[in-house]
């Protein structure tokens, strides 16, 4: 955790710019462009800085680099983006990608991103992570060069994996449960969450109405008039009050936002390990009948029905020559096998091993994270209330003037 | 300004009532708590069931040192008939005087619980600041009808011996059917019914909005049920975050709870208050309407005087004095009214106030992780 990334080099992404241009199919559009400055970190710093170096990328390249890390590192955990559309809205939340509002907090999670992935101490030391940093032309080459694409998984043969799997490791299927429910609780919570904003906006802009009303009650009243008008005053105060308080509620939103897409990195290093048991799994039943059609082979004797059997019964026996051409390359084959075999159970408890140190420190960061995530939203609904109070009092003060 | 049509300018306000005016308004300012000698009380609400009907009555209990009065304590049992009749009474017997609003007799709004505790309590509550009014009232308080509902054992008996008097509804139906057409009216009865008007729209408007509110704070209420729960369901699922997030979730149900009682204090105190002075304010109107029935009998009068040529001056002196008394109260009463209305205001809002005090204070309680 020393020597990661984050700690020798500042990242920032500080601009979104809107930009139109031709994209691979030679139709304009538009899309916008991130600036990521980086600097390094002086670790004497003796009063001068590094200069910033800083260079311009756009969401699809940040999805590319996430693929990239999430194919190169299955046993790793690896952070998600920030929601490619706006999704969990509540009615005053425009789902426009170009929205500036959107953008901004877009902008804010892929600077997460970036940190995240800059402190892990794994993901960190890559190069094309590096690159992605440092080098704004040829990188898109440099990352296919890689090959990445032709490692990644097909989704068809991880779900046949995941429902043929006959031993799986107990730990990540309960892992999987855990994050499948986890991403369900999540939803469900944003969903309510966007409802019950929507609802208090609501309650707040109709106390403006009061503003409006009061204003033109205290026209026609002597005494009562000024203590009515500044009351309204107050209302209206008190009614915009609820647009700033929603704003910083979407930043809590985010976060738990970023915990829901982590939920399928879960799922992903879950699905790699059943693919890879499954792969074992597969392998060992490969050797076994392989091992079991030489001994029949060997010994003259058929114990399970196969085609073969029946049609060398029908059609006569071979000869002993083709019988020993066919043992030896049996032989052989048996060989790899158990070659293949042990080195894809190396590797299958070496996956399992480095995943679930992962999967610990994710789980370490994920109570750290949201445990502040909580009572910063805690903080926030008390400074929500404050406000309240400091409304309804100064509006009292008014009445009792009346 | 009326005149005569020969050019001789009628005095329309004699020395007589501004004096007048001025014992009302020090009479008024007399009535301290410490110098009152009346006390009316309504509390105690009963619920009882006959073959015919069932009804709530209410306790109302007379504290006093008043002549008119012959014991100092009363205790008796009203139901919402007999302070109904109270009033249409002192409307006939006091009819230049505002008299105090009364809830409202039939519950339109959907299906209300005529017996439930709120509807009752918020009834109890109306009709004891109905009788406080009066009570209050320089004049109203001192009316024998008044005196007969705080003190008679058997009120129904003495109704049916008013209603036998039917003699004496013949002159007030002279106000309310003159049929006069007024000439002028004085502005500053035109500004009172320009005021009364724009207020009554405000205040309606004002109801709709707190009513809108509470319809809003309801449906804000119907996802905060829904959010708290899940906060428990995730904590559920996991291990070290179970405490805070089981937190969460009490902290929601609290706000909840304190925003239920929020919407209830508002309907329960703020509605009804709102709603009586709108009453109050059509009444108010009523009166105006009345004096300026008043105002152009007169004025007819005067017309039939002078066509005339007779020396009549009795009859519209009487009119003239009349008019006089209208004026005075209208403007004794205008002053009260108003006063009247500050402290409500006050009290009202303060009540608001303090709600949403408590409701954010729960808030902050409860939220401290």
């Amino acid at each position: 955790m020393e020597d990661c990334l984050a700690k020798k080099m500042e990242i920032t992404v500080s601009e979104a710019e809107k930009r139109t241009g031709r994209n691979a199919m030679n139709i304009q559009e538009t899309y916008t462009a991130y600036l990521i400055e980086t600097r390094a970190v002086e670790s004497q710093s003796e009063g001068h800085c590094a200069p910033v170096e800083s260079l311009w990328r756009r969401y699809s390249e940040f999805e590319l680099l996430r693929n990239y890390l999430s194919v190169t590192y299955p046993h790793i955990v690896v952070p998600p983006l920030p929601e490619k559309r706006a999704d969990f809205v509540w009615h005053k939340l425009s789902a426009d990608n170009m929205d500036p509002d959107f953008v901004e907090r877009r902008r804010i999670g892929l600077e997460n991103f970036l940190l995240r992935v800059a402190s892990h101490p794994v993901l960190c030391q890559d190069k094309i992570f590096y690159a992605f940093l440092m080098q704004e032309g040829g990188w898109k080459e440099m990352v296919n060069e890689t090959g990445f694409q032709l490692k990644a998984d097909s989704r068809l043969k991880a779900l046949n994996a995941t429902f043929r799997v006959k031993n799986p490791d107990k730990r990540f299927t309960e892992l999987k449960h855990y994050s499948d429910e986890l991403q369900s609780v999540i939803s469900h919570l944003l969903r309510v969450r966007a409802r019950v904003a929507d609802r208090l906006y609501g309650v707040y802009k109709v106390h403006g109405n009061y503003g409006r009303v009061f204003s033109e009650w205290s026209a026609i009243e002597k005494e009562m008039g000024d203590g009515l008008q500044s009351a309204g005053h107050h209302m209206d105060v008190y009614a915009a009050s609820i647009d700033d308080i929603l704003e910083e509620e979407e930043h809590y939103a985010d976060q738990l936002k970023e915990y829901l897409f982590y939920a399928e990195a879960l799922r992903a290093v879950c699905r790699k390990h059943e693919l890879m048991q499954y792969d074992l799994e597969m392998a060992a039943q490969d050797l076994t009948s392989k091992k079991q059609q030489c001994e029949e082979l060997a010994t003259g004797t058929v114990r399970t029905f196969s085609l073969k059997g029946m049609t060398s019964k029908l059609f006569g026996q071979e000869s002993p020559e083709q019988r020993e051409a066919k043992i030896k390359v049996l032989e052989e084959q048996i060989q790899e096998g158990e070659e293949q075999l042990k080195s894809k159970n190396l590797e299958g408890r070496d996956f399992v091993k480095s995943a679930w140190a992962d999967i610990e420190r994710f789980k370490e960061q994920k109570n750290h994270d949201l445990k502040e995530a909580l009572i910063s939203y805690a903080v926030m609904q008390i400074s929500m209330c404050k406000k309240g109070i400091q409304v309804w009092t100064n509006a009292k003060e008014c009445f009792s003037k009346m | 300004d009326l005149s005569l049509p020969n050019g001789t300018p009628v005095d329309t306000s004699s020395p007589a009532s501004s004096s007048s005016l001025l014992n009302r308004l020090q009479l008024d300012d007399d009535l301290d708590v410490e110098t009152r000698d009346l006390f009316v009380t309504v509390d105690d609400p009963k619920k009882h069931v006959c073959t015919m009907e069932t009804y709530i009555t209410y306790r109302v209990t007379t504290k006093t040192t008043r002549a008119e009065f012959d014991l100092p304590e009363y205790s008796v049992r009203r139901r919402y008939q007999d302070f109904d009749w109270l009033r249409n009474k002192l409307e006939e017997s006091q009819p230049t005087h505002l008299i105090p609003p009364l809830p409202e007799k039939f519950v339109v709004k959907g299906v209300v619980d005529r017996f439930s505790e709120e509807f009752v309590e918020t009834r109890r509550k109306a009709l004891d600041k109905f009788l406080k009014r009066i009570t209050d009232h320089p004049v109203l308080s001192f009316n024998e009808h008044f005196n007969v509902f705080l003190t008679a054992k058997d009120l129904n008996a003495y109704k049916k011996q008013g209603m036998a008097l039917l003699s004496k509804m013949g002159e007030s139906v002279k106000y309310v059917t003159g049929g006069y057409k007024l000439r002028s009216r004085p502005l500053e009865f035109a500004a009172i019914g320009d005021y009364l008007d724009t207020f009554s729209l405000k205040l309606g408007t004002i109801d709709r909005i707190a009513q809108r509110i509470i319809k809003e704070q309801l449906e804000y209420l119907v996802e905060l049920r829904e959010y708290g729960p899940v906060y428990s369901t995730w904590g559920g699922l996991e291990v070290e975050l179970s405490e805070p997030l089981e937190g969460v979730s009490a902290c929601i149900g609290n706000c909840c709870t304190a925003l239920e009682e929020l919407s209830e204090d508002m309907t329960e105190d703020f509605l009804p208050v709102l709603r009586e002075y709108i009453l109050y304010a059509e009444s108010m109107k009523n009166v105006l309407k009345k004096r300026d029935q008043v105002q152009a009998e007169y004025e007819a009068k005067l017309e039939a005087v002078a066509l005339k040529r007779e020396d009549r001056p009795k009859v519209p002196a009487d009119v003239e004095k009349c008019q006089d008394r209208v004026e005075c109260f209208n403007a004794d009463l205008k002053a009260d009214m108003e006063r009247w209305q500050n402290n409500k205001r006050q009290d009202f809002r303060q009540l608001l106030m303090g709600m949403a005090d408590k409701n954010i204070q729960y808030y902050e309680k409860v939220c401290v992780t």
